[in-house]
C-alpha cells in the first residue's frame, strides 16, 4: 500500500504542475498542446545546467538540485515564447503550432544533447546524467497506517510543487492579473474594451505555462530515469491536457484527475509485482493511465465547458 | 477547430472579386488564387533552406556540401564511388522504398486535414496495422500471390478501424482527436511491445522475427545487370491512391462534404450535411491510408518491428501534408522533398560529419515555417491590398 501511494504521488504531482500551466494558457484563450515539448525542453535546460555546473557545484548538492529547477523553468518559459509568437503574433493555427512545437522540441533537444555531449565531454551520448533526487519522510506522520504513505519517501520537489500550485492558484483566482487571464479566454473583446492589452496577457499566460511545464519536466527527469534523454517524451504533456479537460479547466479538480492517473498507474505496477507476473507484463500496466484518460474523457468531454474564446486568435475588428 | 489553412477571410473575398491590382511584374504573372498555396509552400521552403544553412554554417559545415550529400544519399546525384553491387539506381530505388510509406502517411494526414481533423496518431495506426499484419500473414508462409494482396488488405482494414474509432470518439463524445490519437499511440506502442517481447522477439536483433519474403511488399536483392537492388512494389500504388484521393475530394459528393465540414462545420450542418458521419468517414479514410503506410513500412521497408518505439514517419508526414497544403497531388512532391531530408541524411552525416539527429531538426524547421503559413498568407494578402489601394488612387489621378 505504501509504495502505491509514494509512486502515485511522485507521478501525479509533476503532472499536476504541468496541468496548471495548461490551465493558464487555455484560460487565456490559447490552446496549448505544446506542453509536451515545453516540459521536454525545460528538462533539457535543467539537465544541461547540471552537466555544465559539475565543475564548480558539488554533484548532487542541494544548490545544484534546486538551481536545476530554476533553469528548467526558465528554459520552458523561453521555449514557450515560440508558441506565443506563433499563436498570438503570427496567427498560426494553435493546434498545429502546438504539435509542431512538440516535434521541434524532440528534434532540437535530441540534436543539441548529442552535439553538446560530443563537443564538451567528448562522448556522443544522447542523455545528461542527473544525481538521484533526495527523498524525505516526515518523522511521526509517516507511521500512520495508510495515510502515512503521503509522508514517506517523498521527493523534495513534491513540496515545491505544492507551494507553486498554491501560489499560482492564488494568482489565477485572487488577483487582478488572474481575472484578466480568465477574461481573455472567455471574452477578449470585453478585455480589450476595458483598455487591457489582450496579446500581452496571453503572452504572459503562455510563458507561465512554459515555466510550470519546465518545472514538471525536470521533476519527471529526476523521478523516472535520473537522466534527461528522449525518454522524457512519454506523453506527460498530453496526460496533463487530459487531466485539465477532465478537471474542467479548474485547478483543484485537475489535481483530483492527476491523482487518479498517478494512483491507477502505480496500482497496476504494484499488482504486477504482487502477482509475481513476468516483467514484460509491466508494458501492459503502463497503458493503464492512457486507457483511463480515454474512458474518463468519454464521460466528461461533452459536459465540460472549455473557455469560450479558446483556440481563436484575437482579432480586434471581430465582433 | 478551424480549417488548418484558414486564410484571413476578409482579405480573400475582397481580393478575389477585384480587378487585377498593381503588383510587381513577377507577382502579376505568378500570384493568383490558384497558385497561392504553391507560392506559400515555396516561400516556406526557401525560409527553411536559409535557416538550415545558417545552422550548418554555425556548426562549421558547408551547406552546399551538405545539400549535395542529401541528394547523393537519395540517389538523385551520383556519389563519387559505390560499394560492390550498388549504383545510383539502387540508391534511388531504396529512396523510393522509403518514400512510399511517407506518401501514404502524408495522405492520411492530408485527408483528415481536409475535414478539419488533425490525425497525429498516424504512427500508432501504422504500428498497429503493421503488427497485426505481421502476425497474421508475415509468418504464415502463404504463396506470394495471395500473401501480398492480403497484407495490403489487412493493413488497410486495421488502420481504417482504428481511425474510425477515433472518429466516433470525436463525433459522439467530443473528444479532441489530437488527445485521443496520442493516447492510442502510447497504448498501441506498449501493447505491441508486450506481444513482441513475449512471443515474437528475435534474440539477436532485439526486434521481431523477420517476416517471410513472400509476404514482403519490397523485393530485396533483385539483380539488375551487375547490381543488386531492392524494388518497392507499392510505390506506384501510393501514387494511384494519391490521384484517387484527389479525385475523391474534387469530384465526388463525399469529397465535397468532407471539405465543407472542414471549412465550416456549422454551415455544413445547416446545409444538411451529416457532419458527424462525415467526421467518422474522414478519420476512417485517414486510418486506411495510415494502415497502408504501416504495412509498406514494417512489411516493406523494414521487414521486422522494433518493440517499444514509434516510427518518426507519422510525424514527418505532418510536415509533408502542411507543405502540400493537404492537396494529395502536391503531397507527392512534398513527400519527395521531406524524404530527401530524412533518407539522404544518413549519407550526408557520414560525409559531412554532422550528427544524424540533424535530419529530424531539418524537418522540424520546415514544419515551423509551414505552421507560419497563415501569417505568410496574411502578409502577402495585406501587401496586396495595400497595392490595391495605391492602384485605385492612381486610377483617380488619371481621370
Amino acid at each position: 500500500m505504501i509504495p502505491l501511494i509514494v509512486n502515485g504521488l511522485s507521478y501525479a504531482l509533476p503532472l499536476f504542475i504541468i496541468g496548471i500551466g495548461g490551465i493558464y494558457s487555455e484560460r487565456s484563450g490559447v490552446t496549448n498542446l505544446a506542453l509536451e515539448g515545453l516540459l521536454g525542453f525545460g528538462a533539457f535546460a535543467g539537465g544541461l545546467f547540471v552537466a555544465l555546473s559539475a565543475g564548480f557545484l558539488a554533484t548532487g548538492s542541494g544548490m545544484q538540485f534546486y538551481l536545476s529547477f530554476v533553469i528548467a523553468a526558465i528554459g520552458g518559459a523561453v521555449f514557450s515564447l515560440l508558441h506565443a509568437l506563433l499563436c498570438i503574433k503570427l496567427r498560426a493555427n494553435q493546434v498545429i503550432s502546438g504539435v509542431v512545437i512538440n516535434i521541434a522540441a524532440m528534434a532540437l533537444t535530441a540534436f543539441l544533447t548529442v552535439q553538446i555531449n560530443s563537443m564538451a565531454f567528448g562522448a556522443e551520448s544522447n542523455k545528461f546524467l542527473l544525481s538521484p533526487a533526495p527523498r524525505y519522510s516526515v518523522p511521526i506522520l509517516k507511521d500512520i497506517s495508510v495515510l502515512g504513505g503521503f509522508f514517506t519517501d517523498a521527493y523534495s520537489f513534491e513540496v515545491l510543487i505544492l507551494i507553486l500550485a498554491a501560489i499560482f492558484w492564488f494568482i489565477l483566482y485572487r488577483t487582478r492579473f488572474g481575472l484578466h487571464v480568465r477574461a481573455c479566454g472567455d471574452n477578449p473583446q470585453a478585455v480589450d474594451a476595458a483598455g487591457i492589452n489582450v496579446a500581452r496577457v496571453r503572452f504572459i499566460a503562455v510563458m507561465i505555462s512554459g515555466l510550470l511545464s519546465g518545472v514538471g519536466g525536470m521533476c519527471f527527469a529526476y523521478s523516472i530515469s535520473t537522466n534527461v534523454s528522449p525518454a522524457i517524451y512519454f506523453g506527460a504533456g498530453y496526460l496533463a491536457i487530459a487531466a485539465m479537460i477532465f478537471g474542467n479547466w479548474k485547478i483543484v479538480p485537475t489535481l483530483a484527475a492527476c491523482l487518479i492517473f498517478g494512483f491507477a498507474r502505480s496500482a497496476a505496477q504494484q499488482l504486477v509485482l504482487f502477482l509475481k507476473m513476468d516483467s514484460s507484463v509491466i508494458d501492459l500496466a503502463m497503458t493503464i493511465p492512457y486507457i483511463l484518460v480515454l474512458i474518463l474523457l468519454i464521460f466528461f468531454s461533452k459536459s465540460n465547458k472549455a473557455p469560450k474564446a479558446l483556440g481563436s486568435s484575437y482579432d480586434k475588428s471581430e465582433r | 477547430m478551424k480549417r488548418p489553412q484558414a486564410v484571413n477571410p476578409g482579405s480573400q473575398t475582397k481580393l478575389g472579386s477585384q480587378t487585377r491590382p498593381k503588383l510587381g511584374i513577377i507577382a502579376r504573372i505568378f500570384y493568383t488564387e490558384r497558385t497561392r498555396p504553391l507560392l506559400i509552400a515555396l516561400l516556406a521552403i526557401l525560409l527553411s533552406v536559409i535557416a538550415i544553412s545558417v545552422l550548418l554554417v554555425a556548426l562549421g559545415k558547408n551547406p552546399l556540401a551538405a545539400l549535395q550529400g542529401l541528394l547523393q544519399g537519395s540517389g538523385i546525384l551520383p556519389k563519387p564511388r559505390y560499394a560492390g553491387g550498388k549504383s545510383m539506381l539502387s540508391d534511388f530505388l531504396g529512396f523510393l522504398d522509403a518514400m512510399t510509406p511517407m506518401l501514404f502517411a502524408a495522405l492520411a494526414v492530408a485527408i483528415a486535414f481536409k475535414a478539419g481533423l488533425f490525425n497525429i496518431g498516424v504512427s500508432g495506426q501504422m504500428l498497429l496495422a503493421g503488427f497485426v499484419t505481421t502476425v497474421l500473414v508475415g509468418y504464415s508462409g502463404l504463396d506470394a500471390l495471395i500473401a501480398k494482396p492480403l497484407v495490403l488488405l489487412i493493413g488497410f482494414v486495421v488502420g481504417g478501424l482504428l481511425g474510425a474509432f477515433v472518429g466516433i470518439l470525436k463525433a459522439r463524445f467530443n473528444i479532441h482527436e489530437v488527445v485521443s490519437t496520442i493516447m492510442f499511440n502510447y497504448i498501441v506502442q506498449f501493447i505491441v511491445s508486450f506481444f513482441i517481447k513475449s512471443y515474437y522477439i528475435d534474440p539477436v536483433s532485439r526486434q521481431s522475427h523477420l517476416i517471410d519474403e513472400s509476404a514482403r511488399l519490397t523485393l530485396i536483392n533483385v539483380s539488375v545487370g551487375d547490381i543488386t537492388t531492392r524494388v518497392p512494389l507499392c510505390f506506384l500504388l501510393a501514387i494511384v491512391v494519391a490521384v484517387v484521393l484527389y479525385l475523391l475530394l474534387k469530384k465526388t459528393g463525399l469529397g465535397f462534404e468532407l471539405r465543407a465540414v472542414g471549412t465550416n462545420k456549422k454551415a455544413a450542418h445547416y446545409a444538411g450535411i451529416r457532419s458527424n458521419r462525415t467526421i467518422v468517414t474522414a478519420m476512417a479514410l485517414s486510418g486506411c491510408c495510415a494502415g497502408l503506410a504501416g504495412v509498406t513500412y514494417y512489411l516493406g521497408y523494414f521487414g521486422s518491428i522494433e518493440p517499444a518505439s514509434l516510427t518518426s514517419v507519422g510525424f514527418d508526414s505532418i510536415a509533408v501534408a502542411l507543405l502540400g497544403n493537404s492537396n494529395p497531388i502536391a503531397c507527392i512532391l512534398a513527400s519527395l522533398l521531406i524524404t530527401i531530408l530524412t533518407y539522404g541524411s544518413t549519407y550526408m552525416s557520414s560525409i559531412a560529419g554532422v550528427s544524424s539527429y540533424i535530419a529530424q531538426l531539418m524537418v522540424a524547421i520546415v514544419l515551423l515555417f509551414c505552421a507560419c503559413s497563415a501569417y505568410l498568407e496574411f502578409v502577402v494578402a495585406s501587401r496586396r491590398s495595400k497595392d490595391l489601394e495605391t492602384n485605385e488612387s492612381e486610377g483617380d489621378d488619371d481621370r
